[in-house]
C-alpha cells in the first residue's frame, strides 16, 4: 500500500522500509506478552521461551487484558508495533489454568493459533549443568503420533516448527549445533524438552551424539485451536517467482566436484593463425616508393595464404 | 544390500566397541530428515503404557537417535572453512512454511513514468557532483551545500521589464513554494490513480502562461468556491455560461400535457412494430461518400498498375509488395487522400 502521509525523517522512512514486504524475508521475530492475570508458572515459561528465542524476540512486561481467541485485533496491533509475526501469550484463569497461546501471523493478520495448558513445567534454573549458548538455531525433533492424527494436528505441528525453528540461515557451523528441542505429541499432550548436545568421539568424522537435559521442559495439553482456512494458508505459502534461483546455463559439475564451463566461440579464421615465426614469412616494412606500395601489400597477402 | 550393510556395520561396531560408542541408529529408516530446517521427524511408534512409565528416558533416547541421524546426514554435506569454523551449506528446506508478509507487488507507475514508457523516454543519468563556478569546486547537484544555490544570493538583478518595486526574493520563494505544492499534488493524484479511486479535480495548477481554456476553468472553479457553492456569486457582465459546469438532467413533468405524451408513445410503438433500423443520417451519408471515394481511387490505381509495376506481382509477391505502401509523395502528403 502506498502511504499518503510521507515519513518526515530519513530514519522514519528506513524504519517503514524495513517493515515492508520483501522478496527475501527476514527471520520471523516473536512477541511475548501476558494477559490480565498470569500465574508464576506462565510468567516463567514466557521468560524462558524469550531467552531461547532472544535476538529475534520482544517481551512486553506489562499486563494486557486481552483474549486472543475472542478478539484478534489486540494481537494484531501489538505484533505490528514490534514487527513480529509470531507470538506467545500467557494467562491464567479458573476455567483455563496456566494457559499458553502460540500463534503466527500472515500479512499482519492472525493465521494460526493454538492454545495449550501447562501441566508440568521444569525451569532452566532447576536443571543443573551448562546451557546452550544464546541465539543459536536449534535442531528440532518431532515425534509421536499426535501430529499425524488429523489435518488440524498436522497444522499445529507446522505452527510449532515455524515457532521454534529460529533464524533462517543458509549456512550452519557444525560446532554451533548444540541445542536440540524435542517435541513429542501423544494422547492429546505435547511434551517439549530441551537438550544440550555433547559431541563425543566415534572413531569417524561424524561425532557420536549424547544429549544432556538443559530445560525448560514443558508438558502441554492441547486446548482450543484457531487455524487458517486451507485457501488462506495456501496463499501464505506462495513463493515469489523472483525468489527462485535462475538456471545457470553452460555450467556443469563433474563427479570429482570440478566446475566445467561450455564456451561458444566463433569459427576460427585460419588465415590469421599465428604459426611459428620465421624470418622469411615476416611482413616487409613500408617501402620507400609510394607508387609501388599498393602492389607490394597485395603480393604479401597472396604469400600469406 | 541392506543385509550386507548391517553385517558390515555390526562388524565395524564390534571392532570399535572397545573404544567408542557407535554412530549407527536402529530403525533409522523411520526418521525423516529435513536438513534445511535442521529438522528430524521420528515416526517410530511408542507404546503408550511404556511411555507413561518411563517418559523421560524414552524422550531422551528417541531424541538422541533422531539427532544422531540428523548429524550423520549433516556431516555428509560439503564443508567449508570460514574463519576457523567448519561451515555446512544447508540444502533447501523441504517443509514449506508460510511467509510473514505477502509477496511484494510492483510499484504502480506514475503518470509521467507511464508516458515516458509509451514514448520510450529513458532516464538520463546525471552526475551527483557538479562544478560550482563561484567557489571553484565540485559540489552536490542538490541538497545541503549544493552548487549554484540561488537561495543564498544577497542581491538579485531586477529584470528589464519587471516591476521595480516587486520583491524578487519573495517572488523566488513563492515560486519554489508553488512548485513544491504542485509536486505534492501530483504525488497524491498518482496515488489516487493507482488505487483506482476518483482523482480529485484540480481547478488550476500554476502555469506560466495560462491559456484561455485554463482561465475559464479557473473562473468556473472560483465561482463555485464559496460556502454556498456559488449560488450567490455575481456574474460578470457579458459572461457566457461556463462549459465546465455539468449539465443538469431535465425530466418531463409527470402530470401535464397528455396530448404530447400520447403522441410520443404512439411513435414509439410504431417504430417498434415496423422494426425499422435506426439510421443516423449524417453517419450513413459519410460512409456512403467514403466508399465511393475508395472505389474511385482503386479504379485509378488498377488503371495505372498493369503498365508500370508488374515484376513483383508476376513473381507472386504481389499482394504484400503492393500492400506495403501505395502512392508516392513526401512524408507530409503520404497517407492523405488524393483528389
Amino acid at each position: 500500500m502506498q502511504r499518503i502521509v510521507k515519513p518526515k525523517t530519513q530514519r522514519g522512512r528506513r524504519a517503514l522500509e524495513r517493515k515492508e514486504p520483501k522478496i527475501f524475508e527476514n527471520s520471523k521475530s516473536t512477541l511475548f506478552f501476558k494477559g490480565g492475570n498470569t500465574s508464576q508458572t506462565v510468567t516463567q515459561v514466557l521468560k524462558e521461551m524469550h531467552t531461547l528465542k532472544k535476538p529475534h524476540a520482544t517481551m512486553f512486561g506489562k499486563k494486557n487484558a486481552t483474549r486472543p481467541f475472542e478478539d484478534q485485533s489486540t494481537v494484531e496491533f501489538f505484533t505490528s508495533k514490534s514487527d513480529s509475526s509470531l507470538f506467545m501469550y500467557g494467562c491464567h484463569s479458573k476455567k483455563r489454568p496456566n494457559n499458553l497461546v502460540i500463534g503466527r501471523l500472515y500479512d499482519s493478520q492472525v493465521l494460526d493459533m493454538a492454545e495449550f495448558g501447562i501441566d508440568k513445567f521444569v525451569s532452566m534454573k532447576d536443571v543443573e549443568g551448562q546451557k546452550a549458548s544464546m541465539g543459536i538455531k536449534p535442531c528440532l525433533v518431532f515425534s509421536g503420533d499426535l501430529f499425524e492424527e488429523n489435518d488440524d494436528n498436522r497444522r499445529v505441528k507446522n505452527l510449532l516448527l515455524d515457532f521454534f525453528r529460529g533464524p533462517t540461515v543458509d549456512n550452519v557451523s557444525l560446532s554451533g549445533l548444540e541445542h536440540v528441542m524435542s517435541i513429542h505429541g501423544a494422547n492429546g499432550k505435547v511434551y517439549i524438552r530441551n537438550f544440550r548436545v555433547l559431541m563425543k568421539k566415534s572413531g569417524s568424522k561424524t561425532p557420536r551424539v549424547e544429549l544432556q537435559s538443559m530445560g525448560p521442559s514443558l508438558d502441554l495439553s492441547l486446548r482450543r485451536t484457531r487455524l487458517a482456512s486451507d485457501d488462506l494458508f495456501k496463499r501464505a505459502l506462495k513463493k515469489p517467482a523472483t525468489a527462485k534461483p535462475k538456471k545457470k546455463k553452460n555450467v556443469s559439475h563433474d563427479d570429482l566436484g570440478n566446475k566445467l564451463g561450455r564456451i561458444h566461440m566463433n569459427t576460427q579464421d585460419f588465415a590469421k593463425l599465428q604459426a611459428r615465426k620465421l624470418k622469411g614469412l615476416k611482413r616487409k616494412g613500408p617501402v620507400a616508393n609510394g607508387t609501388d606500395a599498393g602492389d607490394e601489400s597485395k603480393k604479401q597477402k597472396v604469400d600469406e595464404t | 544390500m541392506a543385509a550386507t550393510q548391517s553385517v558390515v556395520d555390526s562388524i565395524l561396531s564390534t571392532t570399535d566397541d572397545s573404544k567408542f560408542k557407535t554412530i549407527q541408529v536402529d530403525s533409522a529408516e523411520l526418521i525423516e530428515l529435513d536438513e534445511g530446517n535442521l529438522l528430524a521427524v521420528n515416526e517410530n511408534k511408542v507404546d503408550t503404557k511404556e511411555f507413561r512409565k518411563r517418559t523421560e528416558e524414552i524422550l531422551l533416547s528417541s531424541t538422541r537417535d533422531a539427532t544422531q541421524c540428523l548429524f550423520n546426514s549433516l556431516w555428509q554435506l560439503p564443508v567449508e572453512q570460514v574463519e576457523g569454523a567448519y561451515v555446512v551449506k544447508l540444502p533447501e528446506p523441504k517443509t514449506w512454511l508460510p511467509r510473514e508478509k505477502p509477496v511484494p507487488k510492483k510499484k504502480p507507475l506514475t503518470k509521467w513514468q507511464e508516458y515516458a514508457k509509451s514514448k520510450g523516454i529513458l532516464n538520463k543519468k546525471k552526475s551527483r557532483m557538479v562544478w560550482d563556478e563561484l567557489s571553484q569546486e565540485y559540489k552536490p547537484r542538490w541538497g545541503y551545500k549544493r552548487a549554484n544555490d540561488d537561495t543564498q544570493e544577497w542581491a538579485i538583478e531586477v529584470p528589464d521589464n519587471a516591476d521595480p518595486m516587486e520583491d524578487q526574493f519573495a517572488k523566488r520563494k513563492n515560486a519554489k513554494k508553488e512548485r513544491v505544492a504542485k509536486n505534492e499534488l501530483q504525488r497524491l493524484r498518482n496515488i489516487a490513480r493507482s488505487q483506482k479511486s476518483k482523482v480529485p479535480g484540480v481547478g488550476l495548477t500554476p502555469t506560466e502562461k495560462p491559456s484561455k481554456d485554463q482561465l475559464s476553468k479557473a473562473l468556473a472553479v472560483a465561482h463555485k468556491s464559496t460556502a454556498s457553492i456559488g449560488k450567490f456569486t455575481d456574474r460578470l457582465p457579458k459572461e457566457k455560461p461556463s462549459r465546465f459546469t455539468g449539465k443538469k438532467r431535465k425530466f418531463e413533468p409527470s402530470i401535464g400535457n397528455l396530448k404530447s405524451e400520447k403522441e410520443k408513445q404512439l411513435n414509439l410503438i410504431e417504430t417498434n412494430a415496423k422494426k425499422l433500423p435506426k439510421i443516423d443520417m449524417a453517419k450513413a451519408t459519410n460512409r456512403a461518400l467514403r466508399q465511393e471515394e475508395q472505389t474511385a481511387s482503386r479504379e485509378k490505381q488498377s488503371r495505372k498498375t498493369p503498365k508500370k509495376a508488374k515484376g513483383k506481382k508476376a513473381l507472386g509477391l504481389g499482394k504484400k509488395a503492393s500492400g506495403g505502401r501505395t502512392g508516392g509523395g513526401n512524408k507530409k502528403t503520404r497517407g492523405k487522400r488524393k483528389r
